[in-house]
């Protein structure tokens, strides 16, 4: 039995996949650097990120499917979820051994595993643009707290930078800790230690919110409330497409 | 200006524009203008959920609920006594903006009761819009109301700010219209909507001709029948949608089942609840107008004029035309698996995909998101044994069969917003 482990970055992920090539081994289990689980009678091999091993494979991906299940690839890896690593190695194999482009070949249960995380992925993203409530400072900045399932905020900062290109902006990501911040001109990543947020709701410390922030929150509340007809309640529907996970964090729902 | 007094009106006019179904947000894309903000998703965003399960996507809100006309199904008609409010053109501006910057909404659904006369409130939502597009370089979604009776100017000049505009039929024939509401007909209705169904066509011929030409409603236009106010049968409904849809260009028809607010009229029929489960087979069969290639005859006809309760119009389709089936999946075309229950378009697209590689069996489709319980009377495949197909069960006991399996009631509420860009579901 044969466990690879690596840096648990796609980087590394896409040069496990080159290492496997070069040493003729196949995986049994991938594990990241602090999954040291005793394997009895494995052999571990430890995987060096390279970037240049890794942008072989990523042009391997491409030639043998399209640019578009490249990103597919990659943003399957950002569900996090276990056995990703694993089901994206045998992925990335039946796509570039096969001589036919494979991605379509959902009778292949990688192909159809990946589409399924895929979808799920993109879903997530879409309720980041969707869910994501920005707060105004005292400063005239905006602040939004979230905590998405899957890591897809990386994946929402274009529609954020073209959306509120006129206004400064962090969206924070509370469960994985680190965030985006856009200056007018480009975004970068940042994390913050001492951030003054309450973790319950994600609402900034008054002190830094803007005087009339909670006035506009109160108007939303309102609003909300308002536009619902009371003789077609449906909470099953209302809970379907407003998972109780995302209440937290949203003025109508708090 | 926005302040305590502000949270009343929003109170009020919320609860006057909550009637009107729509809040789509698709079918323009715009970048942000530099210096500007927002943009408009193609696919449209929908931003929260109301507790009856609707999507809020845009901040649907009308000018003033002062009316002077007295329509029996409206809640703001002239005689009831509802507390009313009016915004001024400012007020609605900084809300949409804040609103919009907080990411609360996608963008604005300005509609309005009639004031003086239809111009005199038509000027006012176009004042609005213009003010966002002008003054505030404000890229995002704007729907604009077109008032019936309104000049034909000022449909043009709404058109030009506006990424969608719409004008409610609400009664589905002429007469009924007349008796519900008598300063209303369909000339009033249906003239507008003509002159925005051909400026969005001028427009568009221009923009072949030069790229920038000024855009006239780029989402199109949409309207809003009411359902169960009036005796109208399934197939009048769908023959007016069908014909909207065709003649008109219309993007959406929205069905809205009739809530009693006004249960002291009794021109109006007297209702324990709202009609939901027809409103949501309505959509059913919009659905498979729009994107599945059936026509209106297909779905209802004169002996089955009103749609089944019970079953989906797909289903009540195959029962009716047993001898199309079962069909083969890893042969048919396209039209023919789109008219498979238990199948819908984004399963063809994969089985489509999928079938270049493999001959598709039983447990492949299942994983790929077939309804196998419906599906399963209607189709072969690779290994299927198919004992029990629609032509070997006789219709009537695959309906039994079918209706039994029905155990929890379906949602009637459910208002379809795929999250998917590559469905057409919010167009």
């Amino acid at each position: 039995m044969h466990v690879f482990s690596f840096d648990n970055t796609f980087e590394g992920l896409l040069t496990l996949v080159f290492e496997s090539y070069r040493l003729k081994i196949t995986p049994d289990e991938i594990v990241g650097p602090t999954g040291s689980q005793p394997f009895l009678f494995a052999s571990t091999t430890t995987i060096t990120t390279d970037d240049a091993k890794a942008e072989r494979v990523w042009k391997g991906i491409v030639a043998h499917s399209s640019e578009e299940n490249a990103h597919r690839a990659y943003r399957v890896f950002l569900s996090e979820l276990p056995g990703v690593p694993l089901l994206l190695y045998r992925f990335i194999r039946v796509i570039i051994d096969s001589p036919t482009n494979q991605e379509t070949n959902f009778a292949e249960p990688s192909v159809l595993e990946v589409h399924k995380i895929h979808q799920k992925v993109c879903r997530e993203a879409q309720r980041t643009a969707m869910f994501v409530r920005f707060q105004k400072t005292a400063e005239g900045n905006y602040y939004a707290s979230f905590a998405p399932q899957y890591n897809v905020l990386p994946l929402c900062i274009p529609h954020f930078r073209d959306r509120f290109a006129d206004q400064q902006w962090i969206i924070y990501d509370l469960k994985r800790n680190f965030g985006f911040y856009y200056d007018l001109k480009e975004v970068t990543r940042v994390v913050f230690d001492d951030l003054k947020v309450n973790p319950q709701n994600g609402q900034l410390h008054s002190s830094i919110q803007s005087a009339d922030e909670k006035l506009f929150q109160q108007l939303w509340k309102q609003y909300f409330k308002s536009i619902a007809i009371r003789e077609r309640k449906n909470d099953k529907v209302h809970r379907q497409f407003l998972p109780r996970r995302f209440w937290k964090y949203l003025p109508e729902k708090t | 200006m926005v302040s305590e007094n502000t949270l009343e009106k929003l109170k009020v006019l919320a609860n006057a524009a909550k009637y009107d179904v729509s809040c789509a947000s698709s079918g323009t894309k715009r970048s942000n203008v530099s210096g500007g903000i927002g943009n408009a998703a193609a696919w449209g965003i929908c931003h929260s959920f109301a507790e009856d399960g609707r999507c809020i996507s845009l901040l649907k809100i009308m000018l003033t609920n002062y009316c002077i006309y007295d329509c029996a199904y409206c809640i703001n008609r002239k005689s009831n006594d509802v507390p009313r409010a009016s915004f001024s053109p400012e007020e609605i501006v900084e809300l949409t903006i804040e609103f919009y910057r907080r990411n609360y909404i996608e963008g604005l659904f300005l509609s309005s009761g009639v004031l003086k006369n239809p111009d005199f409130t038509m000027e006012r939502l176009v004042a609005v819009a213009k003010k966002l597009r002008t003054e505030h370089r404000y890229n995002g979604y704007i729907h604009l109301k077109t008032i019936p009776g309104a000049s034909q100017a000022l449909v043009h000049e709404a058109g030009l700010w506006a990424d969608r505009l719409s004008v409610n039929i609400e009664i589905p024939t002429e007469n009924n219209l007349k008796i519900l509401a008598p300063e209303k007909d369909f000339k009033s209705v249906l003239e507008p909507m003509k002159t925005i169904a051909s400026h969005i066509l001028e427009s568009k011929e221009e923009r072949q001709k030069y790229r920038k030409a000024p855009l006239f409603s780029p989402a199109g236009q949409s309207t809003q029948l009411i359902i169960g106010a009036t005796p109208d049968t399934d197939k009048t409904i769908l023959k007016l949608a069908s014909a909207l849809y065709t003649r008109r260009d219309l993007k959406r028809v929205y069905y809205s089942g009739y809530i009693p607010v006004n249960s002291y009229d009794n021109r109006l029929p007297a209702l324990s609840s709202p009609p939901l489960q027809r409103e949501h087979r309505l959509y059913q069969a919009d659905w498979l107008l729009r994107f599945y290639g059936f026509k209106t005859d297909e779905i209802v006809n004169d002996e089955n004029p009103n749609l089944d309760l019970e079953l989906d119009p797909k289903v009540m389709y195959a029962l009716r035309n047993p001898w199309l089936f079962p069909i083969d999946v890893n042969k048919a075309d396209p039209q023919m698996l789109l008219r498979i229950p238990g199948i819908g378009t984004r399963s063809v697209q994969l089985i489509l995909l999928a079938r270049k590689h493999t001959r598709l069996n039983a447990s492949h489709l299942q994983k790929m998101g077939v309804v196998m319980k419906r599906a399963r009377y209607f189709i072969t495949c690779n290994e299927l044994p198919m004992r029990g197909s629609v032509q070997d069960l006789k219709p009537e006991v695959v309906r039994q069969l079918l209706v039994e399996k029905q155990t929890l009631a379906p949602d009637g509420a459910v208002q379809l917003n795929l999250f998917q860009p590559t469905m057409p579901a919010l167009r």
